[in-house]
Protein backbone atom coordinates (compact mmCIF):
# COMPACT_ATOMS: atom_id res chain seq x y z
CA UNK A 1 0.00 0.00 0.00
CA UNK A 2 1.33 3.33 -0.96
CA UNK A 3 0.08 6.87 -1.69
CA UNK A 4 0.90 10.05 -2.51
CA UNK A 5 1.72 12.81 -0.08
CA UNK A 6 1.30 16.91 -1.16
CA UNK A 7 1.99 19.27 1.52
CA UNK A 8 1.60 22.88 0.16
CA UNK A 9 3.09 25.83 1.78
CA UNK A 10 1.52 28.69 0.56
CA UNK A 11 0.48 32.41 1.33
CA UNK A 12 -2.72 33.39 3.08
CA UNK A 13 -5.02 36.73 2.59
CA UNK A 14 -5.33 37.52 5.99
CA UNK A 15 -8.84 37.09 7.48
CA UNK A 16 -10.15 36.62 3.54
CA UNK A 17 -11.71 33.33 3.79
CA UNK A 18 -12.91 33.17 0.39
CA UNK A 19 -9.86 34.59 -1.66
CA UNK A 20 -8.02 31.48 0.59
CA UNK A 21 -10.33 29.14 -0.74
CA UNK A 22 -9.72 29.87 -3.91
CA UNK A 23 -6.31 29.57 -3.32
CA UNK A 24 -6.90 25.85 -1.78
CA UNK A 25 -8.38 24.85 -4.69
CA UNK A 26 -5.92 26.09 -7.32
CA UNK A 27 -3.44 24.33 -5.31
CA UNK A 28 -5.72 20.64 -4.98
CA UNK A 29 -6.01 21.16 -9.08
CA UNK A 30 -2.52 21.15 -9.30
CA UNK A 31 -1.59 18.62 -6.89
CA UNK A 32 -4.23 16.34 -8.07
CA UNK A 33 -2.82 16.60 -11.62
CA UNK A 34 0.71 15.53 -10.32
CA UNK A 35 -0.68 12.47 -8.86
CA UNK A 36 -1.68 14.06 -5.36
CA UNK A 37 -3.84 11.54 -2.99
CA UNK A 38 -3.32 13.82 0.08
CA UNK A 39 -3.11 17.16 0.11
CA UNK A 40 -2.23 19.03 3.21
CA UNK A 41 -2.16 22.73 4.23
CA UNK A 42 -1.15 24.60 7.36
CA UNK A 43 -2.39 25.45 10.51
CA UNK A 44 -5.55 27.89 9.82
CA UNK A 45 -5.10 28.02 5.99
CA UNK A 46 -8.22 29.61 5.28
CA UNK A 47 -7.74 32.65 7.52
CA UNK A 48 -4.14 33.21 8.15
CA UNK A 49 -2.33 32.80 11.66
CA UNK A 50 -2.77 36.36 13.84
CA UNK A 51 -6.43 36.57 13.39
CA UNK A 52 -7.14 37.97 16.77
CA UNK A 53 -10.22 40.13 16.70
CA UNK A 54 -11.02 38.53 13.20
CA UNK A 55 -11.73 34.95 14.87
CA UNK A 56 -15.72 35.29 15.02
CA UNK A 57 -15.50 37.01 11.42
CA UNK A 58 -13.61 34.20 9.71
CA UNK A 59 -15.27 30.96 12.06
CA UNK A 60 -16.80 28.59 10.05
CA UNK A 61 -18.44 24.75 10.48
CA UNK A 62 -17.15 22.00 8.73
CA UNK A 63 -20.54 20.93 7.02
CA UNK A 64 -21.91 20.23 3.98
CA UNK A 65 -24.17 23.04 3.63
CA UNK A 66 -21.12 25.85 5.13
CA UNK A 67 -19.72 28.10 2.06
CA UNK A 68 -16.13 27.34 3.28
CA UNK A 69 -16.34 23.70 3.41
CA UNK A 70 -19.19 22.54 0.67
CA UNK A 71 -16.32 23.50 -2.59
CA UNK A 72 -13.95 21.84 0.01
CA UNK A 73 -16.05 18.56 0.67
CA UNK A 74 -17.04 18.43 -3.17
CA UNK A 75 -13.06 18.67 -4.22
CA UNK A 76 -12.07 15.90 -1.67
CA UNK A 77 -14.08 13.61 -3.95
CA UNK A 78 -10.93 13.69 -6.24
CA UNK A 79 -8.38 13.94 -3.09
CA UNK A 80 -8.21 13.44 0.70
CA UNK A 81 -7.63 17.47 2.46
CA UNK A 82 -5.93 18.70 5.56
CA UNK A 83 -7.05 21.85 5.54
CA UNK A 84 -6.51 24.33 8.99
CA UNK A 85 -9.66 26.65 9.63
CA UNK A 86 -11.28 28.88 12.76
CA UNK A 87 -14.49 26.32 13.60
CA UNK A 88 -17.47 27.90 15.32
CA UNK A 89 -18.78 24.91 17.43
CA UNK A 90 -22.85 24.47 17.90
CA UNK A 91 -22.32 26.82 21.20
CA UNK A 92 -20.24 29.79 19.45
CA UNK A 93 -16.72 28.51 20.95
CA UNK A 94 -14.03 29.27 18.63
CA UNK A 95 -11.56 26.90 17.96
CA UNK A 96 -8.16 26.66 16.16
CA UNK A 97 -9.13 23.21 14.28
CA UNK A 98 -8.13 21.16 10.93
CA UNK A 99 -10.43 18.82 9.12
CA UNK A 100 -9.38 15.31 6.99
CA UNK A 101 -11.59 15.33 4.18
CA UNK A 102 -12.26 12.45 1.82
CA UNK A 103 -14.66 11.21 -0.75
CA UNK A 104 -16.89 14.29 0.62
CA UNK A 105 -17.04 13.68 4.07
CA UNK A 106 -15.43 14.94 7.01
CA UNK A 107 -13.23 11.79 8.33
CA UNK A 108 -11.53 13.65 11.53
CA UNK A 109 -11.58 17.03 13.15
CA UNK A 110 -8.75 17.76 15.51
CA UNK A 111 -8.87 21.29 17.63
CA UNK A 112 -5.92 21.78 18.70
CA UNK A 113 -4.44 21.60 22.42
CA UNK A 114 -2.16 23.34 23.08
CA UNK A 115 -2.62 26.91 22.59
CA UNK A 116 0.76 29.10 23.07
CA UNK A 117 0.10 32.10 24.80
CA UNK A 118 3.03 33.21 25.78
CA UNK A 119 5.74 35.27 24.71
CA UNK A 120 4.35 36.44 20.34
CA UNK A 121 1.62 34.16 21.07
CA UNK A 122 -1.84 34.84 21.79
CA UNK A 123 -3.77 32.21 20.92
CA UNK A 124 -5.40 31.09 24.72
CA UNK A 125 -7.16 34.25 24.24
CA UNK A 126 -8.67 33.94 21.17
CA UNK A 127 -9.23 30.34 21.19
CA UNK A 128 -11.54 27.47 22.90
CA UNK A 129 -9.03 24.59 23.81
CA UNK A 130 -9.27 21.14 22.14
CA UNK A 131 -9.85 18.30 24.41
CA UNK A 132 -9.31 15.13 22.57
CA UNK A 133 -6.22 13.76 20.99
CA UNK A 134 -7.18 10.42 18.90
CA UNK A 135 -6.09 8.91 15.63
CA UNK A 136 -8.96 8.36 12.76
CA UNK A 137 -8.76 5.95 9.74
CA UNK A 138 -8.51 6.62 6.46
CA UNK A 139 -8.66 5.02 3.10
CA UNK A 140 -4.74 4.75 3.54
CA UNK A 141 -4.16 3.77 6.84
CA UNK A 142 -4.52 5.21 10.54
CA UNK A 143 -3.36 9.01 10.28
CA UNK A 144 -3.27 11.75 13.35
CA UNK A 145 -3.13 15.47 12.88
CA UNK A 146 -1.71 18.05 15.46
CA UNK A 147 -1.25 21.35 15.09
CA UNK A 148 2.22 23.02 15.84
CA UNK A 149 2.49 23.88 19.75
CA UNK A 150 0.57 20.42 20.22
CA UNK A 151 3.58 18.63 19.02
CA UNK A 152 5.87 20.93 21.36
CA UNK A 153 4.64 18.81 23.49
CA UNK A 154 5.55 15.03 23.72
CA UNK A 155 2.38 13.38 25.07
CA UNK A 156 -0.08 14.54 22.28
CA UNK A 157 2.08 12.57 19.44
CA UNK A 158 2.62 9.78 22.07
CA UNK A 159 -1.34 9.50 22.70
CA UNK A 160 -1.32 9.35 18.75
CA UNK A 161 0.82 6.16 18.46
CA UNK A 162 -0.75 4.41 20.92
CA UNK A 163 -4.28 4.84 19.05
CA UNK A 164 -2.63 3.62 16.18
CA UNK A 165 -1.28 6.16 13.52
CA UNK A 166 1.41 5.50 11.65
CA UNK A 167 1.11 8.72 9.36
CA UNK A 168 1.08 12.07 11.64
CA UNK A 169 0.53 14.96 9.70
CA UNK A 170 1.20 18.23 11.57
CA UNK A 171 -0.16 21.74 9.91
CA UNK A 172 1.67 24.64 11.02
CA UNK A 173 2.11 28.39 11.53
CA UNK A 174 5.75 28.74 12.75
CA UNK A 175 6.96 32.39 12.92
CA UNK A 176 10.60 32.14 11.98
CA UNK A 177 12.95 33.26 14.74
CA UNK A 178 16.37 32.64 16.25
CA UNK A 179 19.37 34.17 14.58
CA UNK A 180 21.80 34.05 17.37
CA UNK A 181 23.79 31.90 16.70
CA UNK A 182 24.49 32.16 12.96
CA UNK A 183 23.75 28.82 11.12
CA UNK A 184 22.29 27.58 8.03
CA UNK A 185 19.18 27.75 9.34
CA UNK A 186 16.61 30.06 11.78
CA UNK A 187 16.23 28.51 15.61
CA UNK A 188 12.62 27.73 14.98
CA UNK A 189 13.51 25.58 11.77
CA UNK A 190 16.09 23.82 13.05
CA UNK A 191 14.00 22.99 15.90
CA UNK A 192 11.04 21.60 14.47
CA UNK A 193 12.74 19.36 12.19
CA UNK A 194 14.91 18.03 15.10
CA UNK A 195 11.54 17.31 17.20
CA UNK A 196 9.39 16.24 13.52
CA UNK A 197 12.18 13.77 12.44
CA UNK A 198 12.96 12.28 16.14
CA UNK A 199 8.70 11.83 16.86
CA UNK A 200 9.34 9.21 12.91
CA UNK A 201 12.25 7.45 14.25
CA UNK A 202 11.23 6.99 17.80
CA UNK A 203 7.69 6.05 16.78
CA UNK A 204 8.35 4.40 13.35
CA UNK A 205 6.26 6.16 12.02
CA UNK A 206 5.69 8.74 9.22
CA UNK A 207 5.50 12.10 10.34
CA UNK A 208 5.43 15.82 8.28
CA UNK A 209 5.09 19.08 9.05
CA UNK A 210 3.28 21.81 7.05
CA UNK A 211 4.59 25.07 7.89
CA UNK A 212 2.86 28.27 5.54
CA UNK A 213 5.43 31.26 4.32
CA UNK A 214 5.01 34.89 3.84
CA UNK A 215 4.58 37.86 6.08
CA UNK A 216 2.11 39.17 8.38
CA UNK A 217 3.32 42.28 9.90
CA UNK A 218 6.90 41.74 10.42
CA UNK A 219 6.46 37.98 11.44
CA UNK A 220 7.64 35.61 8.43
CA UNK A 221 7.01 32.00 7.94
CA UNK A 222 9.77 29.89 6.67
CA UNK A 223 7.90 27.17 5.31
CA UNK A 224 10.57 24.39 4.69
CA UNK A 225 7.60 21.34 5.39
CA UNK A 226 9.27 18.03 5.30
CA UNK A 227 8.22 14.62 5.72
CA UNK A 228 9.95 11.94 7.40
CA UNK A 229 9.70 8.10 7.19
CA UNK A 230 9.48 5.24 9.63
CA UNK A 231 13.36 5.19 10.41
CA UNK A 232 13.64 8.74 11.11
CA UNK A 233 15.17 9.75 7.35
CA UNK A 234 13.97 12.95 5.72
CA UNK A 235 12.33 11.86 2.59
CA UNK A 236 11.85 14.91 1.17
CA UNK A 237 11.62 18.74 2.20
CA UNK A 238 10.49 21.78 0.17
CA UNK A 239 12.31 24.74 0.37
CA UNK A 240 12.66 27.51 3.15
CA UNK A 241 10.81 31.23 2.82
CA UNK A 242 8.53 30.58 -0.51
CA UNK A 243 5.68 28.98 -1.87
CA UNK A 244 5.95 25.13 -2.72
CA UNK A 245 3.96 22.23 -3.53
CA UNK A 246 5.95 19.40 -2.85
CA UNK A 247 5.04 15.29 -3.44
CA UNK A 248 5.94 12.16 -1.55
CA UNK A 249 5.33 8.60 -1.83
CA UNK A 250 4.55 7.14 1.65
CA UNK A 251 5.37 3.45 1.06
CA UNK A 252 3.30 1.66 4.02
CA UNK A 253 5.28 -1.38 3.47
CA UNK A 254 8.50 0.72 5.09
CA UNK A 255 6.40 0.30 8.56
CA UNK A 256 6.34 -3.40 8.08
CA UNK A 257 10.08 -3.14 7.56
CA UNK A 258 11.08 -0.62 10.13
CA UNK A 259 9.18 -2.14 13.03
CA UNK A 260 11.06 -5.37 11.50
CA UNK A 261 14.32 -3.68 12.46
CA UNK A 262 13.28 -2.02 15.48
CA UNK A 263 10.37 -3.86 17.72
CA UNK A 264 9.90 -0.22 19.90
CA UNK A 265 6.03 -0.40 19.59
CA UNK A 266 5.81 -3.95 20.17
CA UNK A 267 8.13 -3.27 23.12
CA UNK A 268 6.18 -0.52 24.18
CA UNK A 269 4.81 -0.75 28.17
CA UNK A 270 1.87 1.09 28.06
CA UNK A 271 0.29 -0.53 31.21
CA UNK A 272 3.67 0.50 32.98
CA UNK A 273 3.33 3.98 31.68
CA UNK A 274 -0.04 3.87 32.82
CA UNK A 275 0.51 2.91 36.26
CA UNK A 276 3.66 4.99 36.94
CA UNK A 277 1.89 8.09 35.30
CA UNK A 278 -0.96 7.62 37.43
CA UNK A 279 1.40 7.39 41.20
CA UNK A 280 3.31 10.19 39.86
CA UNK A 281 0.08 12.59 39.35
CA UNK A 282 -1.40 11.26 42.38
CA UNK A 283 1.84 11.35 45.08
CA UNK A 284 2.97 14.95 43.17
CA UNK A 285 0.28 16.57 42.62
CA UNK A 286 1.34 18.53 38.86
CA UNK A 287 -0.77 21.17 38.32
CA UNK A 288 -3.73 20.20 36.39
CA UNK A 289 -4.25 21.48 32.96
CA UNK A 290 -5.84 24.74 31.57
CA UNK A 291 -9.52 24.81 32.69
CA UNK A 292 -11.75 23.09 29.67
CA UNK A 293 -15.56 23.62 29.32
CA UNK B 1 42.69 44.81 17.97
CA UNK B 2 42.57 43.35 21.80
CA UNK B 3 41.05 40.62 22.86
CA UNK B 4 38.00 41.89 25.02
CA UNK B 5 38.32 40.40 28.67
CA UNK B 6 34.45 40.27 29.16
CA UNK B 7 32.52 37.42 28.12
CA UNK B 8 31.40 38.07 24.83
CA UNK B 9 28.70 36.60 22.86
CA UNK B 10 29.47 35.85 19.05
CA UNK B 11 26.20 38.38 17.83
CA UNK B 12 26.93 37.23 14.41
CA UNK B 13 24.23 36.26 11.42
CA UNK B 14 24.02 34.37 8.86
CA UNK B 15 23.67 37.40 6.64
CA UNK B 16 22.52 35.52 2.94
CA UNK B 17 19.51 33.46 5.47
CA UNK B 18 18.65 37.60 7.28
CA UNK B 19 18.73 39.49 4.10
CA UNK B 20 16.62 36.91 2.19
CA UNK B 21 14.32 37.77 5.13
CA UNK B 22 14.11 41.16 5.26
CA UNK B 23 14.13 41.52 1.26
CA UNK B 24 11.32 39.43 1.39
CA UNK B 25 9.65 41.41 4.02
CA UNK B 26 10.23 44.59 2.25
CA UNK B 27 8.84 43.61 -0.70
CA UNK B 28 6.07 41.82 0.40
CA UNK B 29 4.93 44.61 3.16
CA UNK B 30 4.89 47.55 0.33
CA UNK B 31 3.53 45.31 -2.29
CA UNK B 32 0.62 44.13 0.00
CA UNK B 33 -0.39 47.36 0.93
CA UNK B 34 -0.59 48.49 -2.99
CA UNK B 35 2.81 49.92 -3.35
CA UNK B 36 5.86 49.13 -5.11
CA UNK B 37 8.09 51.95 -4.44
CA UNK B 38 9.72 52.95 -1.23
CA UNK B 39 11.42 56.44 0.17
CA UNK B 40 14.20 56.16 2.16
CA UNK B 41 16.13 58.45 3.98
CA UNK B 42 20.07 58.43 3.54
CA UNK B 43 22.26 60.08 5.57
CA UNK B 44 25.42 58.67 4.85
CA UNK B 45 25.31 56.02 7.46
CA UNK B 46 25.63 52.67 7.79
CA UNK B 47 22.00 52.22 8.90
CA UNK B 48 20.54 53.73 6.01
CA UNK B 49 22.81 52.39 3.97
CA UNK B 50 22.17 49.17 4.33
CA UNK B 51 18.11 49.82 4.26
CA UNK B 52 18.61 51.32 0.80
CA UNK B 53 20.77 48.24 -0.25
CA UNK B 54 17.88 46.03 0.64
CA UNK B 55 15.28 48.17 -0.74
CA UNK B 56 16.95 48.45 -3.60
CA UNK B 57 17.40 44.86 -4.08
CA UNK B 58 13.60 44.08 -3.22
CA UNK B 59 12.00 46.75 -5.32
CA UNK B 60 14.55 47.41 -8.10
CA UNK B 61 16.45 50.58 -7.74
CA UNK B 62 14.54 52.35 -10.05
CA UNK B 63 11.30 52.24 -7.36
CA UNK B 64 13.35 53.98 -4.50
CA UNK B 65 13.88 57.22 -4.52
CA UNK B 66 16.90 58.41 -1.74
CA UNK B 67 16.53 61.70 -0.01
CA UNK B 68 19.51 63.11 1.05
CA UNK B 69 18.48 66.01 3.99
CA UNK B 70 21.58 67.79 4.97
CA UNK B 71 21.29 70.93 7.12
CA UNK B 72 24.57 73.29 7.28
CA UNK B 73 26.02 72.10 10.25
CA UNK B 74 26.29 68.56 8.88
CA UNK B 75 29.16 66.67 7.91
CA UNK B 76 30.45 67.48 4.12
CA UNK B 77 31.14 63.76 4.69
CA UNK B 78 27.53 62.08 5.44
CA UNK B 79 26.75 63.68 2.21
CA UNK B 80 29.48 62.44 -0.05
CA UNK B 81 29.00 58.91 1.42
CA UNK B 82 24.74 58.92 1.21
CA UNK B 83 26.08 59.82 -2.59
CA UNK B 84 28.36 56.91 -2.89
CA UNK B 85 25.10 54.93 -1.58
CA UNK B 86 23.01 55.96 -4.29
CA UNK B 87 25.91 55.72 -6.89
CA UNK B 88 26.91 52.08 -5.76
CA UNK B 89 22.67 51.07 -5.77
CA UNK B 90 21.36 53.13 -8.46
CA UNK B 91 18.39 53.90 -6.87
CA UNK B 92 16.83 57.59 -7.90
CA UNK B 93 17.43 60.36 -5.22
CA UNK B 94 17.22 63.58 -4.71
CA UNK B 95 18.70 66.56 -2.24
CA UNK B 96 16.73 68.48 -0.11
CA UNK B 97 18.80 71.32 2.24
CA UNK B 98 16.55 71.42 5.03
CA UNK B 99 18.85 74.32 6.35
CA UNK B 100 16.21 77.11 5.27
CA UNK B 101 13.32 75.47 6.82
CA UNK B 102 15.11 74.39 10.00
CA UNK B 103 16.31 77.86 10.55
CA UNK B 104 12.76 79.60 9.83
CA UNK B 105 11.45 78.17 12.98
CA UNK B 106 14.45 78.50 15.03
CA UNK B 107 15.46 81.86 13.68
CA UNK B 108 11.84 83.36 14.80
CA UNK B 109 10.66 81.27 17.22
CA UNK B 110 12.99 79.24 19.15
CA UNK B 111 16.75 81.38 19.21
CA UNK B 112 17.79 79.61 22.49
CA UNK B 113 16.74 76.30 21.62
CA UNK B 114 19.84 73.63 23.03
CA UNK B 115 21.53 71.82 20.48
CA UNK B 116 19.21 68.38 21.19
CA UNK B 117 16.02 70.61 20.62
CA UNK B 118 18.31 71.81 17.36
CA UNK B 119 18.41 67.84 16.50
CA UNK B 120 15.23 67.13 17.06
CA UNK B 121 14.02 69.78 14.64
CA UNK B 122 16.22 68.76 11.93
CA UNK B 123 15.36 65.32 12.41
CA UNK B 124 11.54 66.35 12.82
CA UNK B 125 11.96 68.03 9.44
CA UNK B 126 13.49 65.41 7.44
CA UNK B 127 10.51 63.21 8.69
CA UNK B 128 8.28 66.30 6.93
CA UNK B 129 9.98 66.04 3.54
CA UNK B 130 10.07 61.77 3.65
CA UNK B 131 6.37 61.90 4.18
CA UNK B 132 5.65 64.74 1.83
CA UNK B 133 7.94 62.84 -0.90
CA UNK B 134 5.97 59.41 -0.11
CA UNK B 135 2.94 60.93 -0.96
CA UNK B 136 5.04 62.54 -4.42
CA UNK B 137 6.51 59.65 -5.81
CA UNK B 138 3.50 57.70 -4.06
CA UNK B 139 6.05 55.10 -1.92
CA UNK B 140 6.30 53.99 1.69
CA UNK B 141 8.85 55.30 3.70
CA UNK B 142 11.32 52.61 4.98
CA UNK B 143 13.04 53.13 8.84
CA UNK B 144 16.52 52.69 9.57
CA UNK B 145 16.36 52.28 13.03
CA UNK B 146 18.48 49.48 14.51
CA UNK B 147 17.40 47.55 17.36
CA UNK B 148 20.05 49.18 20.09
CA UNK B 149 18.81 52.71 19.04
CA UNK B 150 15.04 51.38 19.29
CA UNK B 151 15.89 50.15 23.03
CA UNK B 152 18.03 52.59 23.87
CA UNK B 153 15.64 54.93 23.20
CA UNK B 154 18.26 56.87 20.88
CA UNK B 155 16.34 58.58 18.26
CA UNK B 156 14.01 61.34 18.14
CA UNK B 157 9.98 60.45 18.21
CA UNK B 158 8.24 61.73 15.38
CA UNK B 159 11.61 62.38 13.63
CA UNK B 160 14.09 59.22 12.35
CA UNK B 161 11.21 57.23 14.47
CA UNK B 162 8.34 57.67 12.28
CA UNK B 163 8.28 55.41 9.21
CA UNK B 164 5.66 52.83 7.56
CA UNK B 165 8.36 49.58 8.13
CA UNK B 166 11.24 48.74 9.21
CA UNK B 167 13.54 45.93 7.98
CA UNK B 168 16.47 46.71 10.80
CA UNK B 169 14.55 47.20 13.73
CA UNK B 170 15.51 43.91 15.38
CA UNK B 171 19.24 43.84 14.28
CA UNK B 172 21.71 44.97 17.17
CA UNK B 173 23.88 47.70 15.48
CA UNK B 174 26.85 44.98 15.53
CA UNK B 175 24.66 42.81 13.58
CA UNK B 176 23.80 46.02 11.46
CA UNK B 177 27.66 46.24 10.69
CA UNK B 178 27.82 42.69 9.72
CA UNK B 179 25.07 42.97 7.29
CA UNK B 180 26.16 46.02 6.14
CA UNK B 181 29.45 44.41 4.89
CA UNK B 182 28.01 41.49 3.70
CA UNK B 183 25.53 43.65 0.93
CA UNK B 184 28.20 45.38 -0.29
CA UNK B 185 27.45 48.41 1.78
CA UNK B 186 31.27 50.67 1.05
CA UNK B 187 33.55 50.13 3.35
CA UNK B 188 34.17 53.63 4.37
CA UNK B 189 30.96 54.30 5.54
CA UNK B 190 30.75 50.78 8.10
CA UNK B 191 34.29 51.26 9.19
CA UNK B 192 33.78 55.06 10.39
CA UNK B 193 32.20 56.41 13.85
CA UNK B 194 28.27 55.91 14.29
CA UNK B 195 27.20 59.46 14.13
CA UNK B 196 23.82 61.38 14.27
CA UNK B 197 25.37 64.50 12.72
CA UNK B 198 23.34 66.52 14.35
CA UNK B 199 25.62 68.88 15.55
CA UNK B 200 29.46 69.19 14.47
CA UNK B 201 32.07 66.71 16.24
CA UNK B 202 28.72 64.49 17.85
CA UNK B 203 29.07 60.73 17.54
CA UNK B 204 26.64 57.99 18.84
CA UNK B 205 29.46 56.80 21.56
CA UNK B 206 30.57 59.74 22.47
CA UNK B 207 26.64 60.84 23.43
CA UNK B 208 25.79 57.75 24.76
CA UNK B 209 28.98 57.18 26.99
CA UNK B 210 29.56 53.64 26.16
CA UNK B 211 30.12 51.89 22.98
CA UNK B 212 28.10 49.87 20.93
CA UNK B 213 29.63 46.40 20.89
CA UNK B 214 29.45 46.74 24.98
CA UNK B 215 25.93 48.29 24.77
CA UNK B 216 24.68 45.46 22.54
CA UNK B 217 26.51 42.73 25.05
CA UNK B 218 24.35 44.20 27.46
CA UNK B 219 20.92 44.32 26.06
CA UNK B 220 21.83 40.82 24.25
CA UNK B 221 21.41 39.24 27.77
CA UNK B 222 18.97 41.68 28.95
CA UNK B 223 16.68 41.43 26.23
CA UNK B 224 17.12 38.56 24.51
CA UNK B 225 18.04 36.33 26.99
CA UNK B 226 16.25 38.01 29.95
CA UNK B 227 19.52 38.14 32.56
CA UNK B 228 18.91 40.13 35.09
CA UNK B 229 21.06 43.44 35.68
CA UNK B 230 22.70 42.32 38.61
CA UNK B 231 23.35 38.79 36.72
CA UNK B 232 24.93 41.00 33.91
CA UNK B 233 26.83 43.00 36.07
CA UNK B 234 28.01 39.57 37.98
CA UNK B 235 29.51 38.53 34.60
CA UNK B 236 31.47 41.04 34.84
CA UNK B 237 30.41 44.32 32.75
CA UNK B 238 30.87 47.52 33.92
CA UNK B 239 27.69 48.64 36.44
CA UNK B 240 27.49 51.87 35.74
CA UNK B 241 27.08 50.76 32.06
CA UNK B 242 24.44 48.09 32.86
CA UNK B 243 22.59 51.12 34.96
CA UNK B 244 22.73 53.06 32.17
CA UNK B 245 21.28 50.66 29.73
CA UNK B 246 18.39 49.72 31.66
CA UNK B 247 17.54 53.21 32.85
CA UNK B 248 17.94 54.24 29.10
CA UNK B 249 15.34 51.74 28.06
CA UNK B 250 12.51 52.22 31.05
CA UNK B 251 12.80 55.80 30.62
CA UNK B 252 12.32 56.04 26.78
CA UNK B 253 9.74 53.04 26.50
CA UNK B 254 7.05 55.67 25.41
CA UNK B 255 9.05 55.71 22.24
CA UNK B 256 8.70 52.61 21.08
CA UNK B 257 4.52 52.18 21.66
CA UNK B 258 1.58 53.94 20.64
CA UNK B 259 0.27 56.41 23.17
CA UNK B 260 -2.42 55.58 25.32
CA UNK B 261 -5.79 56.50 25.03
CA UNK B 262 -7.67 56.92 28.23
CA UNK B 263 -10.70 54.19 27.88
CA UNK B 264 -13.92 54.53 28.29
CA UNK B 265 -15.81 52.37 26.25
CA UNK B 266 -16.09 48.55 25.73
CA UNK B 267 -13.86 48.50 22.89
CA UNK B 268 -10.70 50.67 22.20
CA UNK B 269 -8.19 51.27 19.88
CA UNK B 270 -5.06 49.90 21.44
CA UNK B 271 -6.70 47.76 24.24
CA UNK B 272 -9.52 45.24 22.78
CA UNK B 273 -9.52 46.05 18.88
CA UNK B 274 -7.16 43.73 17.87
CA UNK B 275 -5.83 43.17 14.15
CA UNK B 276 -2.47 43.03 12.12
CA UNK B 277 -1.94 45.57 10.06
CA UNK B 278 -1.96 43.58 7.27
CA UNK B 279 -5.51 42.76 8.14
CA UNK B 280 -7.21 41.51 4.64
CA UNK B 281 -4.33 41.94 2.71
CA UNK B 282 -1.76 39.48 1.14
Amino acid sequence: MAFTLALVQFQTRLGDVMTNLERHLAWIRQAKDRGADVVAFPELSLTGYIVQDLVPAVACKPLQDDPVFGPLLEASTQVDLVVGFVEEDRRSRFFNSVAYLSQGEVVHVHRKVYLPTYGMFDEGRFFAWGDRVAAFDTRFGRFGLLICEDFWHVSPPYLLWLDGADVMLFPMASPGRGIVPAEERLGTARWVETVVQAYAGLFTVFAAFINRVGFEDGIHFWGGSAVYGPDGARLTQAPYHQEALVLQEVDLRALHRARARLPLLRDERTSLFQRELARILEQRGLPKAPPRV
Amino acid sequence: MTKPSLPFVDLSINTDLVRRILVDFIRTEITRAGFKRAVVGVSGGVDSALVCFLTAEALGPENVLALRMPYKTSSPESLEHARLVIERTGVQSRTVDITPMVDAYLERYAPDADRVRRGNVMARMRMLVLYDHSASFGGLVVGTGNKTEILLGYTTLYGDAAYALNPIGDLYKTQVWQLAEAVGVPEVIVKKAPSADLWVGQTDEGELGFSYRLADQILYRLVDERYTPEEVVAQGFPEEVVRAVVERMRRNHYKRIMPPIAKLSHRTVGYDFLYLRDWGTG
